[in-house]
């Protein structure tokens, strides 16, 4: 087990220098503007009193390093400072929709990891049949469709023409959750095309990679019925490739939430960005970009702590 | 029972029974099952839902018989050795290869195919499609028909200029890290490494928001943000030619680093690479039409697909299709470039599945 427990360290903490890396990053990236925060947000014509005296208020004076030490302190006590445009606290403005994000992703995500997974599965066994050739067409060319292309197909028919369900992903808090699962199937539903196709060619390409190996092979020839091949045998080898794919694509999902929330107006963390970025309101960008960063991170480091703890040979040291 | 329906079931059932005569089983095993599924189907969905799947069908036998032509087509116009590779391409390769060729063929003659200049008003808003106006009007009166033919220049421009700079970067920096290896290796993979760590929408909206929604700010952080793709695989790729007999043969002769990865290792490396250049475009294409969409791509009155979807989008509500095509223009493309670059994938690698 000791080796286990030092992979899963090592892991870890590599997860958490990555995610200091990308803070850096992102904090640094808005030093790079041409003049600085204050000349950003009221432009050329400022007058130098005004100028001085939004930069005492921001704290500009002070070097970057210690702004940023500053900045990062808040951001693990979950204070992302104040916005630009209306004073008000970041944390505020992001908590509830970052809810809402998770929601969302969530939502999908449970649709679409069993549908997908199966599905995979399903076609990794018939492979190179004439199903297996439709599922690819149709998974290619979902992933190459654009978030909007396939939101906004959903709406023309299932909101505007057969009207089954709102075109508008309008919540409010005093919903019943039936209530919230309607109002947000279309945008859940995107998601979910969009993911199922990625997660079930992973899926395919890892179970026939794993099909393809020896001892498969040798279970086969000592004649082991077809059932007990895949239980038994390729199974407990498959955990490590399944949980990589849902968790990579679970990350996957992180971006493809910000066009989606977009497009069906769903009060979500990605909508909240995408303002943010027209009206140049840095403290928000920087927090949402930070969440997003981390959640994508954090997916990734879960699927290889996944891959590790499930990997059989690992569980069983010589 | 319309004669519609009557005919439908016969056709599929005779051409089932055809393909089961013929020993044909998955042609038999594809059209028994749309059989099997037209039975719900029309029970659930009426003669409309029948006639859908018959339009359906008719749209892709359509394209494979263009496919199946422009393919002959190719093969006659090439050189031997090229043709010979061509026989082999499956008729979707040959469906994506046409697509690229339209597109190619409207991006590069818009001003002479489009009846009308990008940002000509020419109507009132949203007329809808007549005699002049193939397609209607967009939200200003503009002709939606051309500005989809000055898309085809502009958006697809734009993503190859990203993606062709993407490559210039990622590639050069693989092949000198593995040529030198040492500290520019690892700092170069370190960089990556980072880059990749940020979902690449996030990374792209950061640094828009920060330099502003200039054009050249789009294709350089495009190309930085997808650069290290191309650099991990030319590093492997380059990695594996490196250590070969006559890159140590050349070194040996006292070759530059230059001339090592211009006439040694980038002669060899080229198939995986060129399948790549596809898929990096892919990529790219679909990430600045995101960024169109929401407004922070290519700026109006500039003919732009994305942001043609976001302006015309209302059109949605009142059960028009129109705002679909250019948001279809953009799938098709990369619909075709990946079954082009699929098929590339399949001969390159050698790759057969058992």
């Amino acid at each position: 087990m000791g080796d286990i427990l030092g992979l899963v360290a090592k892991r870890l903490g590599l997860g958490l220098v990555t995610l200091l890396v990308v803070s850096v990053l992102i904090f640094f990236a808005v030093e790079l503007l041409p003049g600085d925060i204050a000349q950003a947000v009221l432009g050329q014509m400022a007058t130098e009193e005004t100028l001085a005296r939004l930069r005492e208020e921001l704290g500009l004076e002070r070097p970057a390093v210690v702004r940023y030490f500053d900045w990062l302190a808040g951001a693990v006590t979950g204070d992302f400072g104040t916005s630009l445009i209306d004073g008000e606290p970041v944390t505020a403005k992001i908590t509830d929709r970052f809810v809402s994000t998770l929601f969302l992703a969530a939502y999908a995500a449970v649709i679409a990891v069993p549908f997908a997974i199966t599905l995979g599965i399903v076609v990794a066994l018939l492979r190179n049949s004439i199903f297996d050739r439709v599922a690819n067409v149709v998974t290619l060319t979902s992933i190459s469709s654009p978030e909007f292309f396939l939101g906004y197909i959903l709406i023309l028919y299932l909101a505007v023409k057969w009207s089954m369900f709102p075109a508008i992903a309008s919540i409010s808090s005093g919903m019943t959750f039936l209530e919230l699962l309607e109002r947000t199937f279309l945008p859940a539903l995107t998601l979910v095309l969009v993911v199922t196709a990625h997660m079930m060619r992973m899926t395919r390409a890892a179970i026939i990679n794993l099909l393809a190996s020896p001892y498969i092979e040798m279970a086969r020839l000592k004649g082991a019925p077809p059932w007990k091949v895949i239980v038994r045998h390729a199974l407990p080898n498959a955990w490590a490739p399944i949980i990589n794919v849902v968790a990579l694509n679970l990350a996957y999902l992180v971006t493809g939430v910000v066009l989606v929330e977009v497009v069906f107006v769903y009060p979500g963390i990605g909508q909240l960005l995408v303002d943010a970025v027209a009206k140049r309101d840095f403290p928000i960008v920087q927090a949402c970009c930070l969440i997003f960063a981390a959640t994508f991170i954090l997916l990734n480091l879960a699927a290889d702590v996944g891959a590790i703890l499930t990997n059989p040979r690992l569980r069983h040291p010589k | 029972m319309s004669m519609f329906v009557i005919g439908y079931y016969a056709a599929l059932i005779a051409a089932s029974c055809i393909a089961a005569y013929f020993q044909n089983r998955q042609a038999f095993m594809l059209l028994f099952s749309l059989t099997l599924v037209s039975f719900v189907l029309g029970i659930v969905g009426g003669v409309p839902a029948l006639q859908g799947v018959t339009v359906f069908a008719g749209i892709l036998a359509l394209a494979a018989g263009t496919s199946y032509a422009f393919r002959e087509f190719l093969i006659q116009v090439s050189r031997p050795a090229i043709a010979k590779e061509l026989r082999t391409a499956p008729l979707t390769a040959a469906f994506g290869m046409f697509v690229i060729f339209t597109y190619a063929i409207a991006g590069i003659f818009a001003p002479w195919i489009a009846p009308y200049g990008q940002s000509e008003v020419i109507a009132s808003a949203f007329e809808p499609p007549n005699e002049d106006m193939l397609l209607g009007a967009d939200q200003l009166g503009r002709d939606m028909f051309s500005r989809i033919v000055y898309g085809a220049r502009n958006s697809v421009g734009l993503a190859l200029l990203a993606t062709i700079l993407a490559f210039m970067i990622g590639a050069l920096a693989g092949l000198y890290s593995a040529v030198k290896g040492g500290w520019l290796d690892q700092l170069s993979g370190r960089v990556a490494d980072v880059i990749m760590s940020v979902p690449s929408l996030i990374f792209a909206l950061l640094m828009l928001s920060i330099f502003g929604t200039y054009l050249w700010v789009i294709v350089l952080v495009v190309a930085i943000i997808y650069s290290p793709r191309v650099f991990r695989l030319t590093r492997a790729v380059a990695g594996n030619v490196v250590v070969m007999d006559y890159v140590e043969a050349a070194k040996l002769r006292g070759e530059g680093d230059w001339h090592l990865i211009r006439k040694e290792i980038l002669p060899n490396s080229t198939a995986p690479l060129i399948a790549e250049f596809g898929l990096e475009f892919c990529f790219v294409f679909l990430l600045i039409a995101g960024l169109s969409f929401l407004g922070l791509g290519i700026q109006p009155p500039t003919a732009d697909w994305g942001s043609m979807v976001r302006e015309n989008a209302t059109l949605i509500s009142f059960g028009d299709i129109t705002p679909l095509i250019p948001a279809a223009a953009i799938a098709l493309l990369t619909v075709a470039v990946n079954f082009v670059v699929d098929w590339m994938l399949f001969r390159s690698s050698g790759l057969k599945e058992q």
